[in-house]
């Protein structure tokens, strides 16, 4: 019923727009002129919507930025996160002023040249000069750019592991994480999908030295201050893990092992003070993956020393988790 | 031509061998399209704006999509988007938009009775056409269709069991984008010959308009990657359906241990951004072609630059071949690599910022005559400057890290490829529609529309990027499963609301074109007082579109308010006076 009731309103409406731009169209043939030919009248309403409109576009743009300034993600918590940080407020910056130049220009351009039939346009069809200039300009902004993000990006990614940098692996799979810490050893057992079974969801080899002293928790604690290195690995689709409060993402792809290291330098204590109570670090996925890839998360914790040391020897390691409790 | 053979109903509407009866089944044809693509962003934003609620637009899907309390399904969700993604990047902005415009105006342009080939245009229409259906019918398919986003990564895209989408849907869609692949290259090899070889007397390659140029670079773009995609495609029809291990290793899923070992899923990657990249120039090149037209005639100015222009374009073409990997910085590449591509990748900023100001420079000291067209046209300038300013953000892999994938993506290329060339679209419809069908558009609608679209637009896509900013990942069903992105609900009520003033306001032009078509004031032979060759045709349709001999150029396209001419245009085929210059 209310499917046909629609359905006869839009056919009125349709009816009652013909009849309007049909009596628009007579008066104007009546009036001898032609309707869709573009009259000075026009040019002018239409080059002030430009500045009104355009402008208007501006001022809702700055009030975007101050109105949800305080939504944007807080400093990075990690070091290089900091760098990346940097960058992106040059880069902003740069982009903004670049926009207030050109967009205010287009607008007022329309405005200033809205054509009228007893003018005549300034014929112009190049200008090498300028044009060199405005080439060079542009070149030369964007080398600095570039050299300034290459730098950047080869701090993020190119980071030095020694023997002090804790391993942890985080496991994606349809719709969670796990994460194994490498334990005392600070090396990470083999593991292989095809030893996926019962209570070993992460298909390590316990046959590999290195696995018993593993531990399996559904949280990452960190240490703040102490470089760590996180492994992915995926059981089915391609996931990607996202630390957006640590500018840290990497794809975690079935088959292949990818890493990213990094050294947080806040805890979440002190980030509750400055964030409010409900602050957590979280992990989140960032490459569709399935019905839930919007509800896939796991809990990062970066505390003191002290804290981890308690936390961590709560935990049970693989030994005993997998093979004593069958 | 059209003495060599009688036409009835079915050779002159449906198999037509004309260009300009094609260039408007395309146009149809993505108008369709464009309206489905839209009302799948209205249903997906409205449920970005009420988690889980039930909408009465839900009416419009079928109801296994919806759960028992009327909610959207999370994986129909993602079949919403990817169907949307696809519908617009393929159906609407490639076929759409070069499918029309190459067709219609490549032989108006040069002086060409038609196509190279006729018939072979015409197979390249029927295969779109294919290809819709067979994208249409998988909306049907108990299992939902395709639902792996427009990328379709492997291996979520090539098991069932990770998402019901990949089921029948995802073959279909294979089949529907390898229809629509060989419809393109029919196409784009046409386009190709057709401009090489059929320039009338004259017509140089100097003296081609600018939308001929970005037409013909274009056409080779697609020519050159197309088949990659293809290629791409078929490794995955293999891995879903014999059994190889192209994109697969390592894999269980739901508790099956899959076979699959040795395959790469980021070869996969490789593989569909080699098309991918190119793709969005595919999308957006004919629309800068048609704005440099619209801009140039309606400024009554020639276009500044006109051979920075075309240097622009080719450098363009050329770099966007070796900038695929800015989409992979975070696949775990080699740094080194991704270096290479953040370098590439910013060059592009270069030609892309001489287009800018080189529209710029033709508005500046102009005598602008704002036709919807020429609205939609600077329209058109504002979003490439908005939106290709983000792409520095994007292309510099550092600070991708941190909003890859994000709705700082999403915002950023709706502006630069969405409305750029939704607006260019309309820009070329609305200019040469009196060309089309004789007839013109109504131009107070035209005006609503684009003011309309103009406001809707940058409301829908500029918050997106304090969304992507605030950390919010894309492809997501909800954004209430995070305490941290509580915040930014008032944010999402304003974009879907945006969303929804925006789709209604395309009914005004919808309403316009349909009626202009019966209705509309008769236009007269060139009616925007344009140089180009197309307005020296008679305005009735006929097959050959010259009825005697074939225009001889004598002058380029841009003689706008020429000192010493008498009128304010001067059409290519009127010969340089004595002692006149070439430009
Ligand atoms: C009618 C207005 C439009 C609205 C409201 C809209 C909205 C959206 C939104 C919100 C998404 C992201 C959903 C998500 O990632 O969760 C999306 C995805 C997308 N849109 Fe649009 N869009 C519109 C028009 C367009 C146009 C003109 C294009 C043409 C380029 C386009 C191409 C895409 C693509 C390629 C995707 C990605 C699909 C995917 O993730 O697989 N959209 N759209
Ligand atoms: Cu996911
Ligand atoms: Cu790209």
């Amino acid at each position: 019923m209310t499917n046909i009731l629609i359905f006869i309103i839009v056919i009125l409406v349709i009816a009652t727009l013909v009849q309007i731009v049909r009596v628009g169209e007579l008066l104007s043939e009546i009036k001898n002129k032609d309707v869709n030919e573009v009259s000075d009248k026009d040019n002018n309403t239409q080059g002030l919507l430009f500045l009104i409109v355009g402008f208007g576009f501006l001022i809702f743009v700055v009030w975007q930025m101050i109105t949800w300034n305080h939504l944007l993600l807080p400093p990075a918590s990690s070091v290089h996160g900091t760098q990346i940080d940097l960058l992106m407020k040059v880069s902003m910056g740069l982009i903004i002023v670049v926009f207030f130049i050109t967009s205010p220009m287009l607008f007022y351009f329309a405005f200033k040249y809205r054509g009228k039939k007893s003018n005549n346009a300034y014929f112009l069809s190049h200008n090498n000069k300028l044009e060199v200039v405005w080439t060079v300009i542009p070149t030369i902004i964007l080398t600095v750019l570039i050299i300034f993000g290459l730098k950047t990006w080869d701090n993020a990614m190119n980071v030095e592991v020694t023997e002090s940098t804790k391993l942890i692996e985080v496991y994606a799979k349809q719709y969670n994480w796990t994460a194994r810490y490498s334990g005392i050893d600070n090396k990470l057992g083999k593991a292989n999908y095809k030893l996926v079974k019962g209570k070993n969801t992460l298909g390590v080899d316990m046959l590999d030295v290195n696995s018993a002293d593993d531990k399996m928790a559904r949280e990452v604690h960190l240490v703040v201050n102490e470089p760590v290195l996180l492994k992915f690995r995926s059981q089915d689709v391609i996931h990607s893990a996202f630390l957006p409060h640590f500018r840290v993402q990497m794809n975690c792809v079935p088959g292949i092992s990818t890493q990213f290291g990094f050294t947080p330098n806040k805890t979440t204590a002190q980030m509750k003070e400055s964030e409010g109570e409900d602050f957590e670090y979280v992990l989140l996925c960032n490459k569709i993956c399935g019905a839930s890839h919007f509800n896939m998360q796991m809990k990062f914790i970066v505390e003191t020393q002290e804290e981890y040391d308690i936390w961590i020897a709560s935990q049970d390691n693989l030994e005993k988790k997998l093979l004593t409790q069958k | 031509m059209s003495e060599h053979h009688k036409e009835n109903f079915i050779t002159k509407y449906v198999f037509s061998m004309d260009h300009k009866m094609i260039a408007k089944q395309f146009l149809l044809t993505g108008m369709f399209m464009a309206v489905v693509g839209m009302l799948m962003s209205a249903i997906f934003r409205v449920q970005l704006a009420n988690p889980g609620e039930s909408s009465i637009l839900y009416n419009l899907l079928p109801s296994t999509w919806l759960n028992d309390a009327g909610g959207l399904n999370p994986d129909k969700y993602l079949a919403l988007v990817t169907m949307h993604g696809t519908i617009l990047v393929f159906w609407v902005l490639t076929a759409g938009l070069s499918g029309t415009f190459a067709n219609f105006l490549i032989p108006l342009q040069i002086g060409a009775r038609d196509m190279a080939s006729g018939f072979l245009n015409m197979l390249s229409y029927w295969f779109f056409f294919i290809a819709t259906v067979v994208l249409m019918s998988s909306l049907f398919v108990e299992s939902g269709p395709a639902s792996g986003g427009w990328t379709i990564y492997p291996p979520l895209s090539a098991l069932p069991q990770a998402i019901p989408g990949s089921g029948t849907g995802m073959t279909l869609w294979l089949i529907s984008i390898t229809l629509f692949v060989v419809g393109s290259l029919l196409g784009g090899l046409n386009y190709i010959v057709t401009i090489l070889n059929l320039r009338t007397i004259g017509m140089t390659m100097k003296r081609l308009p600018l939308t001929v140029w970005a037409l013909l670079i274009t056409a080779i773009l697609g020519v050159l990657s197309f088949p990659v995609l293809l290629s791409c495609g078929l490794l995955l029809v293999f891995d879903r359906s014999f059994g190889t291990s192209f994109y697969l290793s390592d894999i269980i899923i739901n508790g099956e241990v899959l076979h699959n070992e040795g395959g790469s899923p980021i070869l996969f990657e490789h593989l569909f951004w080699f098309l991918g990249h190119p793709e969005v120039y595919i999308i957006l090149l004919p629309a800068l072609g048609i704005v440099s037209e619209v801009i140039a005639v309606n400024s009554r100015k020639p276009i500044f630059g006109y051979k920075a222009m075309v240097g622009a374009l080719l450098l363009i073409a050329f770099l966007s071949f070796i900038v695929w990997g800015h989409h992979m910085f975070m696949t775990g590449m080699n740094p080194f690599l991704g270096s290479v591509f953040t370098f590439t990748t910013l060059l592009i900023a270069i030609p892309s910022a001489v287009k800018v100001f080189n529209y710029l420079a033709t508005l500046w000291r102009g005598n602008i005559r704002f036709t919807p067209a020429m609205l939609f046209a600077i329209g058109t300038v504002s979003a490439f400057i908005t939106g290709g300013l983000t792409g520095i953000i994007l292309g510099d892999s550092a600070l991708d890290i941190n909003v890859h994938d994000t709705y700082f993506v999403v915002g950023h290329f709706h502006i630069v490829m969405g409305l750029s060339a939704i607006y260019g679209m309309f820009a070329g419809v609305y200019h040469w529609f009196p060309k089309m069908y004789g007839r013109m558009m109504n131009k107070h609608l035209g005006y609503i529309h684009f003011w309309g679209t103009f406001i809707c637009a940058y409301g829908v896509f500029f918050p997106m990027h304090f969304l992507g900013l605030a950390g919010l990942p894309r492809r997501y069903y909800s954004n209430s499963a995070f305490p941290m992105f509580d915040g930014l609900s008032d944010i999402n009520a304003l974009i879907t609301f945006f969303a929804l003033a925006g789709a209604i306001v395309q009914a005004i032009f919808l309403f316009n074109f349909f009626y202009s078509i019966f209705k509309g004031t008769k236009a007269s032979q060139n009616p925007w007082k344009s140089n180009t060759l197309e307005w020296t045709t008679p305005i009735e349709r006929i097959h050959g579109n010259w009825p005697g001999e074939l225009p001889v150029v004598k002058r380029w396209a841009y003689d706008y308010s020429k000192p010493g001419a008498e009128e304010d245009f001067i059409i290519q085929t009127e010969p340089l006076k004595d002692g006149e210059i070439e430009h």
